[in-house]
């Protein structure tokens, strides 16, 4: 993955195939695409689009304590995702709702996290390696680098079978960049040549922070500094997303060594339901994004290589289905037992936690509370 | 490495009875190491006993870590299960998470006391918090060894006691040997917990040489212990300040006040069954640590007694403590640092209640 100086693309802004320049050597990643897997690309955009409006409104109505948007990132969260094979282990930050739902991450679980039942949500080991949301920004990428590390201790990694070769990858956003965790992290995966893909979205806000103020470069080009390869790709475009993510992981798991993929998008939504970002950024600046949208662009290509509306109607139907079946489900959500409190803080006994545990259930009881 | 410690490793000359008798009585001997080899020992015991456990942090490999603790592992167990890292706290706590998210059990030296807070965040957000966020589903067997303490004349973030940090933090184990034998067993239940464990180590006692049975067995990680048995006043503390307190119990007897010493062992959570045991004999306790006293171990302990042995009190619970400031230079250390006279000061106040 020789670094470029040019943004990678396959789809243009109008949905138009580019063959030329950057984009020619990651054609043959998408030749390799049937059309199945190309339609589940649109698949997966509609239906977590709708999903996050869903839950923007079931935040709005009180069900939520707090809701975190991911609409405008799904190309760049689908791309690379698909781009993974099961056996790999995805270490996301906290907006990455389209990559869970390529893992197979119900995603009620997320929803349980920002209601508030739940600091976790899914079982990662049971998710397609797809790990738990961490909310402390660039955390996940020292974890992700001590996997991977792991991964070339067990010599899992470079023996040239691809179906048992692993690799890692990791998201995380503009405003990890200037983090500590972030930078070690780059700095072991590069000593220890880690088998995995640092994922950037750079959907250019940390909450009001630009992203002029975190770097006077572009992003990507920091790699270079820990001599780490990277490309930057077009994140609004789910093909480009997809092939140079392939790439990337190929190399990572053949034992290339670890590989940084910046990818450019932007946050349509507020940085969380408590955002407003009308207080910080243009409504000229947000307009030129909607006209860059990842799922129009796709549809478009999808309708130029002939898909009829049969397909589209089929999904957006699909959409709404996953929606309602989410409300519903949330609807149902109780108030968890106090045991989930105590239990599991440790994995052994503990004196502390098991005699609070027991005082609580007897205070609880001489209140007459029912709980 | 000693010779006696590697003992299990003998060959057996099969046929002899001699060879077999001399090695039974090898290893059922107790051998003297200093407290550092007695960790290298147990170090080297859960290494060879487990392939997944693997030791991180700066300087352990060829040169053995700055206080020589893992001295001849890497020689041992090669690079790849003695890692020298790069020179980032958090990076390594970080990386060992990930580590033991992929089933290994990752022992990391932090080179001193003061220089853990690189790595604080990891520790306290992520380390201690992962089992609980992956409600069980997920266990953390990451050791953090910290040499800490003062009584070695070095220069600021050297000579630091900031285990009360980290005892706040629920989701973490603390543990201080005092003792060689200690220093040996605890590494390894340490090493053995599913659950993240914080060892710290008195630097201070990291030469002087004790006693360890290498043929004995563990006593709970938790337990604390009462090292010297009397019945006026009671004595509690942990890893350096151990040494302290027996002195000051040799010079009470002395003077003819009968002093009960014990040994904490683990910070968190704190056995306290044998200290109010031992309070409801005595009626008196002081508590003494080399870190400031403010919202520190000893004020916690002082605060569970007071609850569980009001009635058995005939003098405050007396906190012997560094003083609330920062550690101050070396040549200021004593005058800092608990000594016998400031704990007998302590036991003469409670006697005088």
């Amino acid at each position: 993955m020789a670094e470029s100086d040019r943004m990678v693309q396959l789809l243009s802004a109008d949905g138009v195939l580019q063959t030329e320049g950057p984009a020619a050597e990651y054609l043959p990643y998408i030749e390799r695409l049937g059309d199945d897997e190309l339609r589940q690309f649109h698949r997966d955009m509609v239906v977590v689009r709708r999903f996050d409006i869903e839950a923007a409104n079931l935040q709005r109505q009180g069900q939520l304590g707090l809701w975190v948007p991911s609409m405008g990132q799904e190309a760049a969260q689908v791309g690379s995702a698909r781009a993974a094979r099961d056996h790999d282990h995805i270490f996301p930050a906290y907006r990455e709702h389209a990559v869970a739902l390529v893992r197979g991450v119900d995603l009620l679980g997320i929803i349980q996290l920002l209601r508030g039942t739940t600091h976790g949500g899914w079982n990662p080991a049971a998710s397609k390696n797809f790990h738990l949301y961490t909310l402390v920004i660039a955390s996940q990428t020292l974890h992700a680098t001590g996997y991977a590390m792991g991964i070339a201790l067990d010599g899992l990694h470079a023996t040239g079978n691809p179906d048992t070769d692993e690799a890692v990858m990791v998201y995380f956003g503009d405003g990890s960049m200037s983090q500590g965790d972030l930078n070690e992290a780059l700095v072991f995966a590069a000593s220890y040549q880690t088998p995995q893909v640092f994922f950037l979205q750079n959907n250019h806000w940390a909450i009001s922070v630009p992203v002029s103020v975190q770097s006077r470069i572009p992003l990507y080009r920091r790699a270079a500094g820990f001599g780490i390869p990277a490309v930057q790709v077009d994140g609004n475009d789910v093909l480009a997303s997809f092939a140079v993510t392939a790439r990337g992981l190929d190399e990572a798991r053949g034992g290339e060594g670890p590989r940084f993929i910046e990818a450019l998008t932007y946050r349509i939504g507020a940085h969380t339901s408590s955002d407003d970002p009308t207080k910080y950024r243009t409504d000229a600046e947000l307009q030129s994004w909607v006209a860059r949208d990842p799922i129009t662009r796709f549809e478009t290509w999808l309708r130029s290589r002939g898909e009829g509306d049969a397909f589209f109607s089929e999904v957006d139907e699909e959409a709404e289905d996953f929606a309602a079946d989410i409300r519903a489900r949330t609807y149902e959500l109780g108030t968890p037992s106090t045991d989930k409190i105590f239990d599991h803080v440790y994995s052994e006994p503990h004196p502390v936690t098991a005699a609070q545990k027991s005082w609580l259930e007897g205070y609880e009881e001489s209140m007459g509370s029912d709980a | 490495m000693s010779e006696l410690i590697t003992n299990t490793d003998a060959p057996h000359h099969a046929g002899s009875r001699d060879g077999e008798a001399q090695r039974r009585r090898r290893e059922s001997s107790a051998t003297e190491l200093p407290l550092a080899r007695a960790i290298n020992a147990g170090l080297q015991q859960a290494m060879r006993d487990n392939p997944k456990v693997l030791l991180m942090g700066e300087d352990i490999g060829p040169l053995g870590g700055v206080f020589r603790v893992t001295e001849g592992l890497q020689a041992e167990f090669g690079a790849n299960r003695v890692l020298d890292t790069p020179l980032a706290e958090s990076g390594i706590v970080g990386t060992a998470i990930g580590l033991a998210m992929r089933g290994y059990r990752p022992v990391c030296e932090i080179q001193f006391d003061g220089f853990i807070f690189p790595g604080f965040d990891q520790i306290t957000s992520q380390l201690a918090k992962m089992t609980n966020r992956h409600e069980g589903q997920l266990q953390m067997p990451v050791v953090i060894r910290v040499p800490y303490g003062g009584h070695i004349g070095a220069v600021e973030h050297h000579q630091e006691s900031p285990e009360a940090y980290f005892a706040h933090t629920p989701g973490l184990r603390l543990v201080s040997p005092s003792t060689p034998n200690d220093a040996y067993w605890m590494i390894q239940e340490a090493i053995a917990s599913n659950d993240p464990v914080m060892f710290f180590e008195p630097k201070s006692r990291y030469w002087h040489k004790g006693p360890v049975d290498l043929s004995g067995s563990a006593a709970p990680l938790h337990a604390s212990r009462v090292v010297r048995t009397g019945n006026e006043v009671t004595l509690v503390g942990h890893g350096a300040m151990v040494t302290v307190l027996l002195q000051a119990a040799e010079l009470a007897a002395s003077e003819g006040t009968s002093v009960e010493v014990i040994d904490l062992r683990s910070l968190s959570p704190i056995d306290y069954a044998p200290i109010v045991g031992s309070v409801q004999k005595t009626g008196r306790l002081v508590v003494a640590s080399e870190a400031p006293g403010f919202v520190g171990i000893s004020s916690e302990i002082a605060a569970t007694v007071t609850e569980k042995a009001f009635y058995s009190l005939q003098a405050p619970v007396l906190r012997v403590t560094g003083f609330d400031t920062p550690f101050p230079p070396a040549k200021l250390e004593t005058i800092y640092l608990p000594d016998a006279d400031r704990v007998l000061e302590a036991v003469d106040r409670a006697m005088a209640y």
